[in-house]
């Protein structure tokens, strides 16, 4: 392949030549997206108050004039529909994970495996879609419940996958070992196997939760969108519910100065939050990460 | 004081053998119930499809398969007409120009942070563009509401609107209304979104190439653009193809972020920098305001599309790693 009339000298410089090239492309894409969290940061930073933590939205006109609105019923909302999606995503992923690493010979593996990577790129949006089949028509309303199911559909596919990998790396020496002293193979998976790999497993978990939380698309016709603070807590599970990302959609297209800004402080408060959580996720392991 | 608790633990074992009923139905148990957490998966991905071809039969029915593909019409208010044709449309000119954009720069950068790149440039770099990667599509959107758009509009649409209006005004409509919101803003938004994820995954399939390659073109006295060119990217090829399509599938599904800068426009046919709509764009917007059942049986149909066409990209993306690349392995 390298062709003998070019002299040393000219490959060196086409090899200097593509250096640049790949420096110059590198710098001109990194440039803006690091603009991007830039004036996220900016702008966010200097709508942040103390009433965005502590008061509800109420109506556009409660902003208009001047009065403090904030999103406390936003983020409340939010930990309340993210956390039911983990509790209900985890056994499903989880279990997943183990049926693909501990019986790899089982004849549903190669399927499920298929199946389960398809799912993990099949647009959130469909995953919301589903929700509001399968939770929100039956229910006859909005709820913070079907919400939870849509963005548990988003996680367990991340978590399943995570969990394979994550029990993988276990060597099967532990295993033998368990299986030599007599114990039958759940216990071997539960007692030896898992928790070794709790850390990938828990890594595999903030990443499906960093995941999800950003997520819009699914919550817009399943948890809704709600400017109050339900009047009882069961409201939060059974009635509408204000979530962070899809807040901020609504905020950022509504015709009010006063939003626009506010939309800005979810937005920085939002990426705060997945960056906080992936960075963790990275902390804890070098391992490869599973989108 | 920990083993020694560990050892009587295990002498206790010894001692009384566990009934065979614990081991052997425990077994079982543990077996089925994990067989149907995974079967759940596959159910769950079944009832997808189940449930947008039922929701969507409504419209299926009225406007017929082809018809409802093919309609350039949507008319969500008066006629109760709906066909598909312009988001097909809207979300692959998107997705594919974005890819487009998107795909040698991301190779570039992962060529860069694997090969060239110093340990720690590389190490801030590859961690910068997992960051980025993780950052929420609807944040990214609020920036282009805001900052990108307008700025877009005054530079270039504005500037090109004029020129064009002044010199050849038959292409005005080629051109379309310079209002900042449209196709183009969205696709190069949408570009910048997939380059990370593209990036993450030419990188790991870089990283796999075994380093026998790399020193085998070494001792040649290849050159280091000359390893790259020969042993690394030939080898990493299937991986970085599969990586492309699934950052091609990411971009179809992409909804927030292009639903707030593509302008949302219903008809066809679109232009250059006007206003359009994709498949995900429609569901978003329409969806929660839609009353008519047909409408919604309509918006349901163009999920199944979108359901069908993500199917095919990933299957394809599966197909390209188990087939072009040369380890047969998996990416990621």
């Amino acid at each position: 392949m390298i062709k003998p009339k070019k002299t040393l000298r000219q490959r060196n410089i086409k090899d200097r030549f593509m250096v640049s090239l790949l420096v110059l492309s590198t710098i001109i894409v990194m440039t803006p997206l690091l603009i991007i969290i830039a004036y996220v940061v900016i702008n966010g930073v200097s709508a942040l108050n103390w009433d965005f933590f502590t008061q509800e939205l109420g109506s556009p006109a409660r902003a208009m004039q001047g009065k403090p609105t904030g999103l406390i019923h936003t983020m409340i909302g939010t930990a309340v529909v993210d956390f039911l999606a983990l509790i209900i995503a985890i056994p499903v992923g989880v279990g997943a994970g183990i049926m693909l690493s501990e019986y790899p010979d089982n004849k549903l593996n190669p399927l499920l495996r298929i199946i389960n990577d398809t799912l993990n790129g099949m647009p959130a949006i469909l995953k919301g879609l589903l929700a509001f089949a399968l939770i929100v028509k039956p229910m006859g309303t909005f709820s913070g419940l079907s919400g939870g199911f849509a963005l548990a559909f988003v996680m367990i596919p991340i978590i399943a996958r995570s969990t394979e990998s994550a029990l993988m790396s276990i060597p099967w020496s532990i295993r033998e070992a368990g299986l030599a002293i007599g114990l039958p193979r759940w216990r071997v998976v539960l007692s030896t196997v898992m928790p070794a790999a709790r850390t990938g497993l828990v890594t595999g978990f903030l990443i499906a939760f960093a995941r999800a939380v950003g997520e819009a698309a699914p919550l817009m016709f399943t948890s809704f969108g709600n400017n109050y603070l339900p009047n009882r807590w069961i409201g939060m599970l059974l009635g509408p519910v204000d979530t962070l990302p899809q807040r901020l959609y609504s905020l950022a297209i509504s015709p009010y100065k006063e939003w626009h800004a506010m939309g800005w402080a979810a937005g920085i408060v939002l990426l705060f939050f997945v960056m906080a959580l992936f960075i963790m996720a990275r902390l804890l392991t070098r391992k490869k990460v599973y989108y | 004081m920990q083993s020694v608790r560990e050892d009587h633990k295990a002498r206790d074992i010894i001692k009384k053998p566990l009934p065979i009923i614990y081991r052997w139905l425990g077994d079982k148990i543990f077996l089925i119930v994990v067989f149907i957490l995974g079967l759940s998966i596959i159910f769950l991905a079944f009832s997808m499809a189940w449930v947008l071809y039922d929701e969507g039969s409504l419209a299926i029915k009225e406007f017929g398969v082809i018809g409802f593909l093919k309609g350039s019409v949507w008319d969500p208010g008066v006629r109760l007409v709906f066909g598909a044709l312009p988001f097909l449309f809207g979300t692959m000119v998107t997705s594919v120009v974005a890819i487009a954009i998107a795909f040698f720069p991301a190779i570039a950068i992962a060529i860069f942070i694997a090969e060239y790149a110093p340990k720690w440039i590389s190490n801030i770099i590859e961690n910068l563009v997992h960051l980025i990667a993780a950052i929420p599509s609807v944040v990214v959107g609020i920036w282009g509401i805001f900052v990108f758009a307008p700025w877009m509009r005054e530079t270039l649409y504005v500037p090109a609107f004029n020129w064009v209006s002044n010199y050849h005004p038959s292409f005005l409509p080629l051109l379309g209304n310079p209002m900042g919101y449209g196709m183009t803003t969205a696709t190069i938004i949408l570009a910048l979104m997939i380059i990370p994820y593209t990036t993450a995954l030419a990188k790991d399939a870089i990283s796999q190439v075994p380093k026998e390659q790399r020193e085998a073109a070494w001792a040649l006295g290849a050159t280091r653009w000359e390893v790259i060119r020969m042993a690394v990217l030939p080898y990493a090829r299937g991986g970085i193809l599969a990586g492309a399509m699934l950052s091609f599938g990411r971009a179809i599904g992409e909804t927030m972020a292009v639903a707030m800068l593509i302008g949302n426009k219903n008809t066809f046919p679109f232009s250059i920098i006007g206003p359009a709509a994709t498949m995900p764009s429609v569901i978003i917007n329409e969806f929660r305001e839609a009353v008519e059942n047909i409408h919604l049986s309509s918006l349901m149909a163009i999920g199944l599309a979108l359901f069908v066409i993500s199917l095919l990209v990933n299957l394809i993306a599966a197909y390209i790693t188990r087939k072009f690349s040369i380890t047969g392995g998996q990416v990621v």
